[in-house]
């Protein structure tokens, strides 16, 4: 992986040298003119993904952030007199604390996902623009900028301002492949494919959207300053209009927007193809022609150019998808005697409410440390709802929920995995684009374990060995039957390392034969001295591993103790099987 | 202060703006709502039917009730044809989104190429005619817009809500597989639908033929509002939508006739933006 970094930053590097090396020895101004456009989309294009592309939040208000550093610029520059490159500086930050409290206020209300957060952000650019047309910023008839001074970095303006578009478009394709390959991008890929689970995967979804949001913002701010100084007259019908935010959707989904490089390449090819037909006697019917290749392109390859042309290069040289687990490292988990900190988990009356629905009536109970509890009732009494609240994605109404001392009540979903709580979920959830292996992975890196990549990876191929999927490691989820699937989620919750761990109905829908196998790894998962709370239906799995069986019903604890002598409780059985009737 | 006259005309003239948001709102809410298809298109169709009722009137001297009739059974078979695309290709809802934005700018090149981009008018004699109601004059050509698109709003709501063509999209709409598993034909409703839509978006455009004045970019003038009130009216909502185009109407002639008209957009995208935050529920 290292060795790839290190190419590329050698290929960016080369890309800088050698193009700005053109610049000084002199291009005709009409060259510079041309490459600093295709240079300002590609670093527009590349910073829309950042925050788009691999998170998924389609954002149409990147518009209003590089118009945010146009004005910047602009009225900087020609009202106050500060210095072009300062006021490059303060576009950025500025562009970026915009991203920031919009993130801030919006990212909070779940429902902003998907097509919403677009039109919420295209709104924005809207709002942006009437404020700034009405303000003294603008005011109306826009602003002149010819009159301010260019830093005189090489001899002619335009070479100028291609270095500055060189620079900026090198320096953001560096940030989103080093982004791609960081913790942070591993996150927000996982935020992409599911959200939830993220979070409660121990992935600070919040805070990863913001520094997302916030960076993407503030390059746009930047190519904003710079463009403002190119087009030396901005205006806001110009500035704030519907052709950058659409433009660099379209360059990133044309180039592969989950891709670091796709933007740019997507970029490219727009920019360039547009620039050919401005101008002339064709120039409406050369815009058509575009439109129609962006159709098929999108039609025929969703996944964009760069990610299509990946794979046949791949298929071309017979590589395998994924690493194969018999060339990388594999920290054998089962050999290793894991120093689990023992902690007991403790529900104190946890009330939780639906609307109108009482899910939860104060609910008590207490998990020993190494203790396996029980939890049983019938469909709808609340089990997978304490699951829910336990692990932070609901929070509770009332009561408390604590780890050994440290309360859980209150705390974000990611903050408690961090501290030792793992799940499993009923019907499994993988991230649809990981391969089993990435999705282990993602549970070491971000859960309690708290790993580094490489690590995070050997341990995870230790997990999938474990639970018996080491040979489906490069597979993706939908390649997986129901059994592997469920088999995944058990590696991803154990790969955390966790304390405590909540099976819900892992056995649902397995045959007997993976019944058995599956009782044999919750055995082994509780002799390395992990508390587990073990939600299920099926009474013979139930009775062989607890220690001791909790009975839930419409939200309320009617039965706790042995498991045998909690299944014979009056209540338990008038809830199971109807009251008795004497019939005389 | 303005005046009370002043207040009740920008009021009026805001409901009748609004009516023709409303119009152009409810084919893209349908699609959306219904089919998980964004379709900018329906900007550009509505535009490209202004111009064909323009040329049929302007040139071809056919009046614009006879155009109607040409027009809505030709942008119905329009409409399908864009679905078999989408169908084919098994278009996802932000891969229909830039599919139909290249389409969009497709026909806004070949709206350019052969009327030029020029402005055109369609002068019409009852183009400023109006009715006086007490101090207040509403045109008879917006009222009619208004009422049309009042008209189509109510008898799309219960066409969805009554028929079964309509219980069964929305059931589709749902949970497709389940729909599917009780008989729902999902595909040739699909394609119903969006003829539907492309027809609603051909009625608009033979009023902006009428009431405005035409020009190829026009298309990306409305993007904002429209969607501002396709969302407030929520997804596939006829009457929603129809109520929201009132909303941000009157809320933007208002803001022009008592602040200044270069505010209008702030208010009505203040509005969406608020909307969009506090609104409750829905997951």
């Amino acid at each position: 992986m290292s060795g790839e970094a290190r190419r590329v930053a050698v290929a960016l590097f080369a890309a800088t040298l050698g193009l700005a090396a053109l610049a000084a020895v002199g291009l005709p101004a009409f060259y510079e003119s041309f490459l600093y456009l295709i240079f300002s989309w590609i670093a527009l294009a590349t910073s829309w993904a950042i925050l788009s592309g691999y998170a998924g939040y389609f954002s149409f208000g990147h518009g209003a952030f590089f118009g945010a550093g146009m004005y910047t610029t602009a009225a900087l520059t020609t009202t106050l007199g500060v210095p072009f490159l300062v006021t490059l500086l303060v576009a950025g930050v500025l562009a970026g604390l915009l991203g920031l409290c919009i993130g801030a206020v919006v990212f909070r209300v779940k429902r902003l996902r998907g097509e919403l957060f677009g039109l919420l952000t295209l709104a924005i650019t809207f709002v942006l623009a009437t404020i700034v047309l009405n303000t003294r910023i603008d005011g109306g008839p826009g602003v002149y900028l010819s009159g301010v001074p260019m830093p005189r970095l090489l001899a002619s303006p335009t070479g100028t301002l291609y270095l500055l578009g060189l620079g900026l478009a090198v320096a953001t394709v560096g940030a989103a492949y080093a982004i791609a390959h960081s913790r942070l991008g591993l996150g927000l890929y996982a935020i992409h494919d599911d959200e939830d689970v993220a979070e409660v995967q121990g992935v600070p979804t919040l805070s990863y959207k913001l520094v997302a949001f916030a960076l993407s913002a503030g390059i746009a701010g930047v190519a904003g300053g710079i463009h403002a100084m190119y087009v030396s007259y901005v205006t806001v019908g110009e500035t704030f209009s519907i052709t950058v935010p659409l433009y660099v959707v379209l360059m990133s989904v044309l180039g592969g927007a989950r891709h670091w490089l796709g933007p740019a390449v997507g970029a490219t090819i727009i920019a360039s193809s547009l620039y050919a037909f401005t101008g002339g006697q064709h120039a409406i019917l050369g815009r058509a022609a575009v439109a129609l290749a962006l159709v098929l392109v999108i039609l025929l390859l969703p996944q964009g150019v760069v990610p299509a042309v990946i794979a046949r290069w791949r298929a071309w040289r017979r590589e395998g998808r994924a690493p194969v687990a018999s060339q990388a490292a594999v920290i054998d988990v089962a050999a290793q005697v894991v120093p689990v900190a023992p902690a007991a988990l403790d529900c104190r009356d946890v009330w939780k409410a639906f609307g109108g629905i009482q899910a939860l009536r104060g609910v008590s109970l207490e998990i020993k440390p190494g203790e396996i509890v029980g939890l049983v009732g019938p469909n709808g009494s609340g089990k997978t709802t304490l699951i829910n609240v336990v692990s932070g994605h609901y929070e509770a109404d009332r009561g408390r929920v604590t780890l050994g001392a440290v309360a859980l009540t209150g705390r974000r979903a990611h903050e408690i995995a961090g501290l030792g709580v793992s799940r499993t979920y009923q019907i499994p959830r993988p991230f649809a684009h990981f391969t089993a292996l990435q999705n282990v992975a993602l549970a070491a890196t971000f859960g309690a374990a708290h790993r580094p990549a490489r690590e995070a990876q050997a341990e995870a191929l230790g997990w999938l060995e474990f639970t018996g999927l080491g040979r489906r490691a490069g597979a993706l989820p939908h390649e997986l039957n129901l059994h592997e699937r469920k088999f995944l989620e058990l590696a991803r919750a154990l790969a955390a390392r966790p304390r405590v761990i909540l099976l819900d109905e892992v056995l649902s829908g397995l045959n007997p034969a993976e019944i058995t196998s599956a009782i044999r790894l919750i055995r082994q998962i509780h002799e390395r001295g992990v508390a587990i709370l073990f939600v299920e239906h099926l009474m013979r799995a139930v009775l062989e591993l607890s220690h001791r069986l909790v009975v839930l019903n419409e939200g309320e604890v009617i039965a706790e103790g042995d498991p045998q002598e909690a299944m014979r409780a009056p209540r338990v059985v008038d809830v199971y099987l109807g009251r008795a009737r004497v019939v005389a | 202060m303005p005046s009370a006259t002043l207040l009740g005309q920008s009021i009026v003239s805001g409901l009748l703006a609004g009516g023709l948001y409303g119009l152009l709102a409810l084919g893209l809410s349908l699609s959306w709502g219904l089919l998980r298809l964004v379709n900018l298109t329906h900007f550009a169709l509505a535009l490209l039917s202004a111009y064909l009722t323009y040329q049929l009137g302007h040139v071809l001297h056919i009046p614009p009730w006879l155009a109607v009739a040409a027009i809505v059974p030709a942008f119905f078979v329009i409409g399908a044809a864009l679905h078999a695309v989408f169908a084919y290709f098994r278009v996802a809802e932000f891969a229909s989104l830039l599919v139909t934005f290249g389409l969009a700018v497709i026909l806004e090149s070949l709206i350019q190429w052969f009327w030029t981009a020029d402005y055109r008018r369609y002068e019409t004699a009852y183009a400023t005619a109006s009715i006086r109601i007490g101090p207040l004059f509403v045109p008879t050509l917006e009222l009619l817009a208004c009422l049309t698109a009042t008209g189509l709003a109510v008898a799309t709501w219960a066409w969805l809500r009554f028929s079964y063509v309509g219980k069964a999209l929305r059931a589709s709409a749902e949970d497709p597989a389940m729909a599917a598993a009780f008989g729902v034909n999902h595909r040739g409703q699909a394609y119903l639908l969006s003829g539907v839509s492309a027809a609603y978006a051909g009625i608009a455009g033979v009023f902006i033929a009428l009431i405005s004045t035409l020009a190829p970019s026009q298309i990306w003038a409305w993007l904002g509002v429209v969607f501002a009130v396709v969302i407030i009216g929520g997804l596939a909502n006829p009457i929603g939508a129809l109520l929201a185009g009132f909303l941000i109407g009157v809320s933007e002639s208002v803001t022009m006739a008592l602040v200044t008209p270069a505010w209008a957009p702030l208010v009505s995208f203040s509005v969406l933006i608020l909307i969009l935050i506090l609104r409750p529920g829905r997951g």
